[in-house]
């Protein structure tokens, strides 16, 4: 198979990426931090940092932890709030060829219509991933996200507030994921981002107190991966929205097996941090698999592993 | 511009107790080195330790291409990279942060460093020698095994003054005890690295007397390059916004930074 004969382009439910390689919300800052280490061009997808309507401040320190395999994350959302997001980051990436994914995250359901309304019309963004899954805010974020009649309601509300490709970004803290996905298609979802990260918190024993100063956070990396394959495969099999899957994918071939589950993108997290090529490391991975196995088009391997 | 290199360990040695020098070549990285800069090493190649450890430069030889790293184990990263031989390869990227600023050659600076605090300064001291400025170093350590850096700040040029906690070697008792009234405070300038509350004493100090001066802060760190947030710190405690360590430090302004 010659190189110019693979089609690597994918179709997110209307969000075009010229591969299927994305890198995730809150682990890539807006794209310009990583400038020095990779091509940004070269990727699928930039999910930019989640944004508010209102500038916020975060949690307070500990933020962060390590964890076997993993790590505990409670940053609570800090971010400069839309405007600016929009006058001084998007810029920067609507000057790069890269697709654009804008995240959004509100207090309540007017929030979330609003900044749909906010970025209907901008140039460069090409959709919305919906938090309605961060387990380190308190308010809104995963109490959204665990309620079915929430998530369709957040979702169509934020449908009618915009014309953009609608993506919920879905939170493994629930009992039936495929309850949620499913309410979810029903509020309008174009598309599914899986998994957000696993509510978790680790105790420094020396103090006899939780480590972080929010008490739980999001664990992510390689630990999760398990779970994260496991949720994409369960609504691969029920639900007919392509999936932008990840978590803890650190390799190639473990962004093989998320498209095998289901995933018709994969998205790099934590996995930035520890390379932070390591998006682009896969996106010419993926072309060497499909070389070597004279595969000309990824959408034949989405979900092989499924059975129906 | 910083980089991903892989550097080649050229000598990786036990200097006291769960304190080690690396030095690797990674001559694209060792140019652009600045003195208070760190380096994010990948401690291995496995998911666990996952994350990269933020290490101070303690030097670089831009000429000869390589990076020397002083650090201290303190965890499950550090006690895998003690494992390190020579001619392996070190993942590293950098140099990261902000780092410090360097005085007019007129100065007479001052370096107080604590336990493995005083990696940092050494790096700077060779900055600031080669500058012209007068350069004195005083170095705490709990006792003489721990002081490990007065061969290569002699070597540099920097003269020292060893504290240690346990009087076994030069002024017994806190490094922060030698900081005496200066008689010109404007002909001085100040730089510290070591644990907070002896960064506090000399905050303290050069608040008191009016002395310009920059802190080195420690952080745990997921990214280093600003994008996770997690590094984040309140400079003063009734400041309403965090600032990133790894980003807009890890060097402050002494003024501004509350302990």
């Amino acid at each position: 198979m010659e190189k110019q004969d693979m089609d690597l382009t994918v179709n997110l439910g209307g969000i075009i990426m010229k591969n299927p390689v994305a890198v995730a919300s809150g682990t890539f800052g807006y794209g310009r931090e990583y400038e020095d280490y990779l091509d940004i061009n070269g990727l699928g997808a930039v999910i930019v940092k989640g944004t508010t309507l209102e500038p916020r401040h975060g949690n307070p320190p500990v933020r962060i932890f390590e964890t076997a395999a993993g790590m505990l994350n409670a940053i609570g959302l800090e971010n400069p709030g839309v405007e600016v997001f929009l006058n001084q980051h998007l810029p920067y990436l609507i000057d790069k060829d890269v697709t654009v994914i804008a995240n959004i995250a509100g207090n309540t359901i007017e929030e979330y219509a609003a900044l749909a309304a906010r970025l209907e019309g901008c140039k460069g963004i090409a959709g919305i991933e919906l938090n309605i899954s961060c387990p380190n805010v308190k308010q809104g974020g995963l109490q959204f996200g665990t309620d079915p009649v929430m998530v369709r309601d957040v979702v169509k509300t934020v449908k009618a507030n915009t014309s953009l490709p609608v993506m919920p970004k879905l939170s493994p803290n629930v009992t039936n994921i495929v309850e949620i996905a499913l309410a979810a298609q029903e509020g309008g979802a174009d598309a599914l981002s899986m998994i957000n990260t696993l509510m978790g918190m680790a105790i420094n024993v020396q103090t006899r107190k939780p480590v972080l100063a929010n008490v739980f956070g999001g664990l992510s990396g390689p630990a999760i991966k398990p779970v994260a394959l496991r949720m994409i495969y369960q609504v691969h099999q029920e639900v007919d929205l392509p999936i932008l899957g990840g978590g803890g994918i650190m390799n190639t071939l473990d962004a093989l097996e998320f498209m095998m589950a289901g995933a018709t993108g994969i998205s790099i997290g934590t996995g930035n941090f520890v390379n932070p090529r390591l998006a682009y490391d896969i996106m010419v991975g993926l072309q060497e698999y499909m070389q070597e196995n004279q595969i000309n088009n990824l959408n034949e391997i989405v979900g092989i592993a499924v059975q129906k | 511009m910083p980089l991903q290199e892989n550097g080649l360990v050229i000598n990786h040695q036990q200097v006291a107790q769960d304190m080690y020098i690396m030095e690797f070549m990674a001559p694209a990285v060792a140019r652009e080195c600045q003195p208070g800069q760190f380096l994010h090493v990948r401690p291995g190649n496995t998911n666990d330790p996952l994350l990269r450890r933020p290490l101070s430069i303690y030097d670089a030889d831009q000429e000869k291409g390589s990076i020397s790293l002083l650090y201290r184990v303190v965890g499950a990263g550090t006690s895998l990279m003690t494992g390190i031989r020579e001619n392996d390869y070190i993942d590293i990227v950098g140099p990261l942060g902000r780092g410090f600023t360097l005085p007019a050659p007129s100065k007479t600076a001052l370096l107080v460093g604590g336990g493995v605090g005083i990696a940092p300064l050494v790096y700077l001291g060779r900055a600031l020698i080669q500058r012209g400025c007068q350069v004195t170093a005083m170095m705490g350590a709990a006792n003489e095994n721990q002081l490990v850096a007065g061969d290569r700040l002699l070597e540099i040029g920097v003269p020292f003054l060893p504290v240690t906690m346990d009087g076994s070697r030069g002024y017994p008792g806190m490094v922060t005890d030698l900081l005496v009234p200066p008689v010109y405070p404007e002909e001085i300038v100040i730089y510290t690295c070591g644990p907070e509350p002896m960064m506090a004493k000399v905050a303290e100090y050069a608040q008191r007397y009016d002395i310009w001066g920059e802190v080195s802060l420690e952080e745990h760190m997921a990214c280093g390059v600003g994008a996770c947030l997690g590094c984040a710190r309140r400079l003063k405690a009734n400041d309403e916004a965090y600032v990133k360590v790894c980003k807009d430090g890890p060097v402050f302004n002494i003024m501004d930074v509350e302990f």
